[in-house]
């Protein structure tokens, strides 16, 4: 997939699928290394698993489709859909769970619609989907940060070689913030659920808040490289800070601040790795303005008033059902025409 | 009357060529919303060919009589009297299952696949081959829609007849698979039915090809499918 022909600008960037994933894979490292140091080594063999099992799909469905197996296997792109579901499944999942979502991104979402560059969602967020909507259970157990479990601990929970109890898990901060608000009934203020420790930490959840701000300067590196441009990202932080803080400007006791929002669930890697995907998104600057602002107003939304612990999925797979639409509608004039004339 | 080569087309274009499901893409609401299982699905057809074989018999029989310009509010009259009997039939002597499918038996009479067959092939037909032809569409979507019933009930649940006795009494569900399979529970929501129903088409259609291959024929030309519901 180089692009080599002879037409201008002349001045050629080695643009390869394989060196654009690289890269990728390279900027989401630092977050994995902070989620291994302070989540614990699950996430290792989720990515493990997930990775095994993008491979496995993607080799029999090009068997299958009859596509040589080589370049399409080694560019890298089933590597980056593992690894986003790694990051974005609960790290305790067990491993069945993960393999038949990273299946079904694989084989249905991106396969069944012919492959790299024909897919109109994004892999990683359909298995998140599919997995949230068929297991809701298993997909809201997350691991307890008052217990510390070791790589062995962990590996037998996510085996199933000992029982799935109770105390292990727990609920998403997010999660515990719209549960904590609900029951309190307009008694609790959202200071008084933040100031729980074992939940939260210096502005966000404890522990994800580092990991999320990790995948900011993996994102801001990305863009610095320009495999991604300025304009998803910038919307979709400015869309959901600014309706997160309209709302907290008009009653902080129920709502959380903006800070909180950023840097909780799945914001920063939504914004920076999942949003910006080229194949699923809007290609037009003014698109993708639009289309990154659309996801982060949908985000908060899911999140804050919906039923699912967080609305990045389902906002960037509803914003992607729209691009099409967007893309006819932001199409930029040819150079030298007056727009639309 | 009806000739064995007539009878033979009329089957194999509702069961199969014109297949209401796989082809037409007709009666899309239903499919959606009944085929959770096998059960469901079955007698939801069930309900369709009687329906389907009833009015295209007796609007074969008026044909002559029906004036053109008010002939659809006939048709739909002439079915909507047919579904009313199959409506009630249900809830007299099978009310389990009546509840079950609930407002989908009334809904019958706006599947487009009802007024389509009458309105394209009852008028200009004998009331035998109008019967055979509603009959026979009805069972092309009887097979489509148990088998895509049976799919996703064995996906999702991991049984396969499950409500079957509402139907025949003492007889149970069979499960398949071990009871702690957790269920895939996308398969029995509406997206499952698109997922699996598209899987079923492309399966059809990589036969026909595969067949016309071996025919060394042409491919048949693909016949427009029209959506609706």
């Amino acid at each position: 997939m180089s692009m080599d022909f002879s037409t201008p600008p002349y001045l050629l960037k080695n643009a390869s699928v394989t060196r654009v994933m690289t890269q990728v894979l390279l900027a989401l490292v630092p977050a994995i290394a902070v989620y291994t140091w302070l989540i614990g080594p699950a996430i290792l063999i989720q990515i493990a698993i997930a990775s095994l099992a993008a491979l496995l799909g993607e080799a029999l469905m090009l068997k299958v489709r009859r596509q040589p197996l080589a370049p399409f296997l080694g560019d890298g792109s089933a590597i980056v859909t593992a690894w986003l579901i790694a990051l974005v499944f609960p790290p305790l999942a067990p491993w069945w769970m993960v393999v038949v979502g990273t299946l079904f991104a694989i084989v249905v979402a991106k396969q069944l619609y012919g492959g790299l560059g024909q897919n109109p969602f994004n892999p990683a967020m359909v298995a998140f989907a599919v997995c949230i909507v068929s297991f809701p259970a298993l997909m809201s157990q997350w691991p307890n940060q008052a217990l510390h479990l070791g790589f062995a601990d962990q590996f037998q929970i996510i085996f199933g070689l000992t029982p799935r109890l109770d105390a292990l898990t727990a609920a998403t901060p997010l999660d515990a913030l719209k549960t904590g608000l609900k029951l309190g009934e307009g008694q609790v203020g959202v200071a008084a659920l933040l100031a729980n420790q074992d939940v939260y930490g210096q502005f966000a959840g404890r522990g994800w808040e580092w990991i999320t701000l990790c995948y900011l300067l993996g994102g801001l590196w990305l863009w610095q490289r320009k495999i991604i441009t300025w304009q998803v990202p910038t919307a979709y932080i400015g869309a959901l800070a600014a309706i997160s803080g309209a709302l907290w400007l008009y009653d902080p006791a129920q709502f959380a601040s903006p800070l909180f929002h950023l840097f909780s669930g799945g914001a920063m890697l939504g914004a920076f790795f999942i949003a910006t995907d080229p194949v699923s998104g809007s290609t037009t600057p003014r698109g993708k303005l639009i289309f990154g602002a659309g996801a982060g107003l949908l985000t908060y939304l899911i999140r804050v008033f919906g039923g699912y612990p967080d609305g990045v999925a389902f906002a960037i797979l509803l914003m992607n059902i729209c691009t099409p639409l967007i893309d006819l509608y932001t199409q930029p004039p040819i150079f030298g025409m007056k727009n639309g004339k | 009357m009806i000739t064995w080569a007539e009878f033979k087309e009329i089957f194999v274009n509702g069961t199969w060529r014109q297949n209401s499901s796989l082809v037409q893409m007709l009666g899309m609401c239903p499919l959606l919303a009944m085929t959770t299982s096998l059960v469901n699905g079955a007698m939801l057809s069930l309900a369709t060919i009687i329906v389907m074989g009833s009015s295209g018999f007796v609007v074969a029989l008026l044909r002559n009589f029906i004036p053109y310009e008010i002939r659809i509010p006939v048709f739909i009259l002439i079915a909507a009297v047919m579904v009313t009997v199959v409506d009630l039939g249900m809830n007299a002597y099978m009310h389990d299952m009546y509840n079950i499918l609930g407002i989908f038996i009334p809904l019958i009479i706006t599947n487009c696949l009802v007024l389509a067959r009458i309105e394209t092939f009852a008028v200009k037909n004998g009331p035998l081959q109008a019967m055979f032809d509603g009959a026979f569409m009805g069972l092309g979507m009887l097979w489509t829609l148990s088998l895509l019933g049976a799919i996703r009930e064995f996906i999702g649940t991991g049984t396969v007849l499950s409500g079957i006795e509402a139907v025949i009494p003492g007889l149970h569900q069979i499960e398949v698979l071990p009871a702690d399979y957790p269920g895939f529970l996308v398969s029995i929501l509406p997206p499952g039915a698109f997922i699996v129903l598209a899987c079923m088409v492309a399966a059809k259609n990589w036969y026909e090809v595969k067949a016309a291959e071996r025919a060394k024929r042409q491919p048949p030309a693909p016949i427009s499918a029209a959506g609706c519901h």
